[in-house]
């Protein structure tokens, strides 16, 4: 059974008995998992590739909806009900529950445009609010002294790390309780992945993060809590500080110490 | 050795390459040389003259080239709405399993001959366009509504493909910000597929405007401009293949290689705003 360590804080998320398995396949992809997910701060989930990490990820805000046959069983109760429920609305739960991905995915609009997207999604039209919220939302993000002058211009002409920082813009802007992090540096230099790092970090003290990395190093440096997976179960779960150090479970310890994966 | 092989296939390629560029620029000296009577008759009048009178060696060019553009407008209309709704339903709403086999008879309705739409549209449009609007039934409104049918698949087809190249994790952002699928649709897939979606309507265009088996059945060939869309017309393709060889007169003929220059110089133009505009590909890294 997994190792789990005692979360001290409020939990923003608690799975439970939780299994997915994809459309067609035979097998869950994860399986008979529980974890809790400490409120305010920084969750890292590591592991090699194809250990569920990611679909453990895309199950907190349900994208897997999006693509027909697939099954959720178990509970993850996020704010005292199961999220699993098929009652669930999704769009609600997509906006406390906000996601940035792998690569940058600014739309085709104005930067202006793009963050204030998921406002306008919520029926926002007061233009002095907008401005306000989609101010704030890039200062939030550290890119509004590189974006200020140019807040009508396409998203897609800026660089990389500032796409990534405008996709995260986005995501604050209507302001989540949870944000999840699928491997957000994957397609970034190392400056740029050292100020989303940063980032993400400041973001801890208004929502609580999850986020899914290849890097070990990512996660010792950014992370709280590491939890890390292996062939779709959760093997350990631990302060991340301990977890790197002093890991309990010899896979864990094998994997970190880089004999497999 | 090798480097001699090479060289005799760059060149025999290249040669091969540039007799396309030869072809094209033959095909329109000839139609201009064979236009040249008319146009020294005429000049630039028979653009603008609209009487098509072969008994008085009269010949205005504007009737049909009204025919070709009002019948195209038509066709157009009526296409892109379906289309656009077709494509979207296939690229974002059907299931995997409905999307394959819709795709492909529409793929086949596409390469359909045209003269066979000309047909159907003769024998079945034709009567239906009598019985509810009145007239012969050999109309424009019939013409624009063949052109439109034989459209409407290639065009749903490739706006489609332009719609599939939209990348989902561009489409799961705006679900992970709480967008419905209407609000993906409008709000991110169009936008981002918008200059294929535009070049698929313009290639569409370019083969309405010279299409010629699916509407000389049903357009009549009536050298007459009527703001009545249940009368007889004529467009350039029309007028062309229904007068050739009834071209008794030296005029008569180079009038008729007239048409047919406009209509090359009005497709060319037409395609090239099309693929140098709207479909050249996407810089790398978008």
């Amino acid at each position: 059974m997994a190792t789990i360590v005692e979360i001290t804080e409020e939990k923003a998320l608690e799975v439970k008995n939780f299994e997915f398995t994809y459309a067609g396949a035979d097998v869950p992809s994860v399986k008979k998992l529980d974890m809790p997910v400490a409120k305010n701060s920084i969750t890292a989930l590591i592991g090699p590739s194809g250990c569920g990490k990611t679909t453990l990820l895309r199950s907190f805000n349900r994208m897997h909806d999006l693509y027909p046959g697939n099954k959720y069983e178990g509970e993850i109760l996020f704010k005292e009900r199961n999220i699993l429920l098929p009652k669930e609305d999704l769009i609600r739960l997509r906006i406390q529950i906000g996601m940035i991905f792998q690569k940058p995915t600014a739309f085709p609009m104005s930067i202006f445009d793009n963050v204030a997207y998921g406002l306008r999604l919520q029926g926002l039209k007061n233009k002095t609010e907008l401005k306000d919220r989609v101010e704030k939302a890039l200062q939030d993000a550290a890119i509004w002294n590189e974006v200020k002058d140019r807040l009508t211009h396409d998203a897609n002409g800026l660089s990389g790390g500032q796409q990534q920082r405008l996709c995260i813009a986005r995501a604050v802007a209507v302001e989540p309780e949870v944000l999840l992090f699928d491997e957000p540096t994957s397609a970034l230099d190392p400056i740029s992945t050292g100020g989303i790092e940063e980032l993400i970090v400041q973001l801890r003290e208004r929502v609580s993060i999850i986020i899914v990395t290849h890097n070990m190093q990512q996660a010792a440096r950014v992370s709280d809590y590491t939890g890390f997976m292996y062939l779709g179960e959760l093997i350990e779960l631990g302060r991340t500080e301990e977890l790197f150090v002093t890991p309990r479970e010899k896979l864990t310890e094998e994997y970190i110490t880089g004999k497999f994966g | 050795m090798k480097n001699i092989i090479d060289t005799i296939f760059a060149n025999a390629t290249r040669a091969i390459a540039f007799g396309v560029l030869l072809l094209l620029a033959w095909i329109f000296t000839v139609l201009f040389e064979h236009s040249l009577e008319s146009l020294q008759a005429f000049g630039f009048d028979f653009i603008l003259e609209d009487k098509w009178a072969p008994n008085l060696e009269k010949f205005g060019a504007l009737p049909a080239i009204y025919g070709s553009v009002v019948s195209t407008f038509l066709a157009m209309v009526l296409a892109v709405p379906v289309a656009m709704g077709i494509a979207i339903f296939l690229s974002e709403i059907a299931h995997a399993k409905l999307k394959t086999p819709v795709g492909i008879s529409i793929e086949l309705l596409a390469a359909i001959p045209s003269v066979i739409y000309g047909m159907w549209g003769l024998f079945y449009f034709v009567p239906i366009i009598r019985d509810v609007f009145g007239g012969v039934g050999i109309s424009m409104l019939t013409a624009g509504i063949v052109l439109s049918i034989m459209i409407l698949p290639f065009m749903a087809a490739v706006t489609r493909d332009a719609m599939n190249t939209t990348p989902d994790i561009l489409k799961e952002s705006a679900y992970a910000l709480g967008a419905t699928k209407w609000d993906v649709i409008k709000d991110v897939v169009i936008p981002y597929a918008k200059s294929g979606i535009i070049g698929s309507f313009i290639l569409a265009l370019g083969r309405a405007i010279g299409e010629t088996m699916a509407v000389t059945f049903v357009m009549g060939n009536v050298h007459k401009i009527s703001t009545n869309l249940t009368e007889p017309a004529t467009s350039i393709p029309v007028a062309l293949a229904n007068e050739f060889a009834e071209a008794d007169s030296d005029l008569y003929y180079s009038s008729l290689f007239e048409l047919a220059l406009i209509l090359l110089v009005v497709s060319f133009v037409i395609i090239s705003i099309a693929k140098f505009y709207f479909l050249r590909r996407k810089r790398v890294g978008q």
